[in-house]
């Protein structure tokens, strides 16, 4: 929580990632207490190890140093507004719930968090696995077309080019009398 | 032991968090990036909680979409900010006025 306040606070773009590192590693921890292994892992690895080095790479490739909050925004009275409003919401929610203790379980020896996830994944949930697959190479495809970058000094041949090529273009053919001795 | 709500309570906080974070850091679009990840953090605290609380696998597998989407975003994100960064040299959501009428 602390390190989640100090993301939006830090004015040095840097520390903010880094704490939002601070904040994802927290969250797996309190996963692991909640007994989802696989995810905590998950998220370690997806996010600490994939997402937030992207994070950190465009951070200082982009070298700016902006206060990240404002002193006189006007958007002040709605972020007030909007968190005394989901305070009010969680308080009422709450009187609702009755103890909210988690149940004990028993596992049965040999259980997996991971096969288990894995056994669902794979049955009832192929169809939407499958695309998120394909939401993941979109995104690829998206990430390397939008920043790709054509460089004029590369030596690049094109290859259809290269493949309609006419046998005139490259070859000429010279006519000359043989010399009589 | 823990309870559901100091989970909920938890999320809640960081997911009041991530919305003041968009709001307030109007100056920089990494910031508001990374307040959306804080926000897609805090729905899968929610959806951890209650799959230990109700023992289903299911919020689990949600979780695991989420963060999917939540990857492909960022990636797809930060590529249209590199690309913004180079052509406008800021990255100031309020300097992005180009589409003005």
């Amino acid at each position: 929580m602390l390190a989640s306040v100090a993301v939006i606070t830090v004015r040095n773009s840097v520390n903010a990632a880094l704490f939002l590192v601070l904040a994802f590693v927290m969250s797996a921890g309190l996963w692991v207490l909640l007994e989802a292994e696989f995810l905590a892992l998950n998220l370690i690895m997806v996010y600490v190890g994939a997402v937030m080095v992207l994070f950190l790479f465009v951070v200082m490739m982009i070298n700016i140093n902006y206060p990240s909050v404002e002193k006189e925004s006007n958007y002040i009275p709605a972020v007030a507004l909007m968190v005394m409003f989901i305070i009010a919401e969680m308080y009422l929610a709450f009187g609702s719930l009755d103890s909210g203790i988690f149940p004990e379980v028993d596992y049965a020896d040999g259980y997996s968090n991971t096969a288990e996830l894995g056994k669902r994944l794979y049955t009832d949930y192929v169809y939407p696995f499958e695309i998120a697959g394909v939401i993941l190479l979109v995104a690829i495809v998206s990430a390397i077309s939008l920043t790709y970058r054509k460089r004029e000094s590369a030596k690049y041949l094109d290859p259809a080019r290269q493949v309609s090529v006419h046998r005139d273009e490259r070859l000429r053919i010279v006519k000359m009398p043989a010399v009589q001795k | 032991m823990f309870s559901l709500s100091q989970f909920l309570t938890l999320s809640a906080l960081v997911f009041c968090t991530g919305i003041a974070g968009i709001l307030l850091s109007r100056k920089n679009l990494i910031i508001m990036l990374m307040s959306i990840e804080l926000l897609l953090l805090a729905a899968n605290m929610n959806f951890v909680a209650f799959s230990r609380y109700f023992s289903d696998v299911e919020g689990q597998v949600f979780v695991f979409f989420v963060l999917t989407v939540a990857a492909a975003e960022s990636a797809i994100g930060l590529a249209i900010l590199v690309v913004l960064f180079r052509n406008r040299r800021t990255v100031d959501a309020d300097d992005l006025n180009a589409l003005n009428g």
